[in-house]
């Protein structure tokens, strides 16, 4: 474990309380195992932060299965339905049009297929992007992971295990305790911060000084 | 964790990027180039398209002023460069969900290093596309009557025409393939981000990041919405040229009214648009040194890809002929022997014939298929031949058809020439800001099929084929 401090560290350590632990590793297959720890220890309310998806990782943190196919499904079939009504309405009730000799009912379905199939695609597609956002809670303005200075690296090459101080279980020398084994390359208390700015990283490396 | 996402063994294990490729040297590589200024090259590329651009709004606002007899449509060629254009450009857009849907359905994990190149085309290419329908109508200003909005003639549009069921597939098609692309540059952009040095990079591709953190709880919801927006975007694309095929499919024209015109479409717009991704590739590879990550090999199996289309349409080419003959209307078979194989307009059929069935076939030889200039000469003559194909179906079929005293001929006037070499610098110059602001590859995907991203990378090896020096973590672990 290396070793780093910042100077303001300790300025909020007297009154406020940490809004996670950020611990920082060099390779997917760690993360793994830390993931792997926190699951069988107990935690629920941790996350890890990697450069791409690492296949495993959800069995290794127990999640479940995404939800997205829930959200998806019905709303493709609002697609399909919206394309029939329409069509119904617009060229068999309310003008309707004989073309073809193509009867002006529900007979004529086959010449519908095309673009009720177009909107089930587009209703999904929609569901399925703005479903995704909205799970994962997204677009988000702010949250206290960013106030450190290491974390900008999740998206070029480092791989982070993040603990939310509200965890049931949230036991700061605990956790340390816990990846310690796991050789994390760091490991800092990360503070939220109400203005958003950019001065509320605070890394405690000792296990006396984090308590 | 279900069996999608489980790590899937190469056929082969030859790495899908170069030598000494790591996290890092990916992030550099791609980011870099929107981090720099803008080689030399690029400001002459951009200058040029932009030019272009610029006759392209000229031709279309002369269009407007005059009136559609600004272009070399006729009775009987009612419709000539402008739907030839638009079925060429909707086609080359099709390479691009081909391999950023399908290609990921099936696995194939090489194209990680084209897709977002790809997908880039397939946005611009349709909204070069869809220029065409809108401004041949005549009057533009109407163009909403296509829409099913109410209007003061209080009349729906007509569900029964293919021409709106075009109106509904591309429409679709462009925003769901927009939609696709933005999702994958999500985690890009959080990349760009994190880089920023100044303030309004900071911003803007901040917001583009919608915040994103590379979590693995939202990962896991990303993935998912990835393989279903893959999983539309398969049927989409197929439906999307299918309709397009309607349009002549569902007329009563000899060489238009035929059933096999929906396969042979897609085939054709999948070996256009890879065609078109092979020279965008080739140029861009080499002038911003992509080299270790769009390898010989991804090249290699586009080409494959090619021959394989290639030769899907030279079969669609001679089982239209076979129908013609087998069919036994003379109208039919007239138009395929005097109009195309003969004919004023037999040219066109043989430049066709040429470009498209017998240039591909060179990549049935692995030194051909491995070489540079060959590719890029075959990809471009590809191009021209495609152009060419739709040109075939839609002139030779209208310009000589049933009764001799309707007969006609075809000439392009100097408007049609520049709204189509307008709408290829409009192409460009998106593409050239493309390349300039976006991450041309996908940083992550790429990263992520790295051998070192599968997490038994280092269990498999002990240790023994350890790359890395920097990691003592692991060998600490175990």
């Amino acid at each position: 474990m290396t070793t780093s401090t910042t100077s303001n560290a300790g300025e909020h350590q007297s009154g406020e309380a940490p809004a996670l632990l950020l611990a920082e590793f060099d390779t997917p297959a760690v993360l793994v195992r830390a993931a792997e720890a926190l699951r069988d220890a107990g935690y629920k309310q941790f996350d890890t932060h990697s450069p791409f998806p690492i296949h495993g990782m959800d069995a290794a943190m127990g999640l479940g299965d995404s939800k997205l196919g829930w959200i998806v499904f019905p709303i493709g079939l609002l697609g399909t339905t919206i394309g029939f009504s329409m069509i119904h309405w617009m060229n068999n009730i309310d003008y309707p049009l004989i073309i073809g000799g193509k009867p002006a009912s529900v007979a004529s379905l086959p010449s519908m297929i095309p673009v009720m199939f177009e909107l089930t695609i587009l209703l999904s597609a929609f569901a399925a992007v703005f479903g995704m956002l909205h799970l994962n809670r997204l677009p988000r303005h702010h949250h206290p992971i960013f106030n450190s200075e290491r974390f900008s690296s999740f998206s070029n090459d480092k791989f982070f295990i993040s603990v939310e101080a509200t965890d049931a279980k949230w036991n700061e020398g605990a956790i340390r305790a816990l990846l310690a084994p796991l050789h994390p390359t760091h490991v800092e208390l990360v503070f939220d911060d109400e203005e958003g700015g950019d001065d509320a990283v605070h890394s405690t490396l000792s296990e006396g000084h984090a308590s | 964790m279900s069996s999608w996402n489980l790590p899937i063994k190469e056929l082969d294990e030859t790495p899908l990027v170069g030598e000494g490729t790591t996290f890092r040297s990916i992030t550099e590589t791609v980011c870099r180039v929107t981090e720099h200024k803008a080689p030399r090259a690029w400001w002459v590329a951009f200058l040029i398209a932009i030019s272009f651009t610029g006759i392209m709004t000229l031709s279309i606002g002369y269009l407007f002023w005059t009136g559609v007899g600004v272009w070399g449509n006729n009775a009987p060629v009612y419709w000539a460069w402008d739907i030839t254009n638009f079925v060429w450009w909707i086609g080359i857009g099709h390479a691009g969900t081909l391999i950023s849907a399908v290609l990921f359905l099936f696995r194939q994990k090489w194209r990680t290093a084209i897709n977002r190149f790809s997908e880039a085309m397939t946005i611009f290419a349709v909204i070069c596309a869809l220029i065409f329908p809108g401004i041949h109508v005549g009057r533009a200003w109407y163009a909403y009557y296509m829409l099913p909005i109410p209007n003061e003639m209080a009349i729906w549009p007509n569900f029964k025409s293919p021409l709106l069921w075009d109106v509904f597939a591309v429409s679709t098609y462009f925003t769901v393939s927009t939609m696709f692309w933005l999702v994958g540059l999500i985690p890009d952009f959080a990349t760009l981000r994190d880089r920023a040095t100044t303030k309004i990079r900071r911003v803007v591709y901040g917001a583009l990041a919608v915040g994103w953190r590379g979590s693995n709880r939202h990962w896991q919801n990303y993935e998912r919405a990835y393989l279903l927006l893959a999983a539309l975007s398969t049927p989409l694309v197929l439906s999307v040229h299918s309709v397009v095929s309607f349009d002549f499919a569902t007329s009563l024209m000899p060489g238009w009214h035929t059933t096999i015109f929906p396969p042979y479409f897609v085939a054709g717009a999948v070996f256009s648009g890879f065609a078109m991704v092979m020279t965008l590739m080739l140029i861009t590879r080499a002038v911003y040194g992509m080299r270790s990550l769009v390898t010989l090999k991804h090249l290699e199996l586009m080409n494959k890809i090619i021959l394989t289309t290639g030769s899907l349409v030279g079969y669609a080419y001679a089982m239209e002929f076979f129908i013609a003959w087998y069919g036994g209307n003379d109208y039919e078979r007239f138009l395929f022997v005097e109009n195309r194989l003969k004919g004023p307009m037999a040219w066109s059929y043989w430049i066709m014939i040429g470009c498209n069935v017998l240039s591909p076939q060179v990549f049935w030889f692995k030194k051909l298929r491995t070489s540079i200039p060959v590719m890029f000469v075959v990809s471009i003559l590809v191009n021209i031949g495609m152009w060419f194909e739709r040109f075939v179906i839609i002139v030779t079929s209208l310009y000589r058809d049933f009764v001799p005293s309707s007969w006609g001929s075809f000439r392009p006037t100097l408007v049609d020439i520049f709204t189509y070499a307008g709408t290829l610098g409009l192409f460009f110059t998106a593409f050239l800001l493309f390349i300039r602001w976006i991450p041309m590859i996908a940083i992550a995907e790429v990263k992520g099929v790295l051998p070192e991203a599968d997490p038994h990378h280092h269990d498999d090896s002990h240790g023994a084929h350890d790359t890395h020096s920097h990691q003592p973590a692991t060998v600490g672990a175990e």
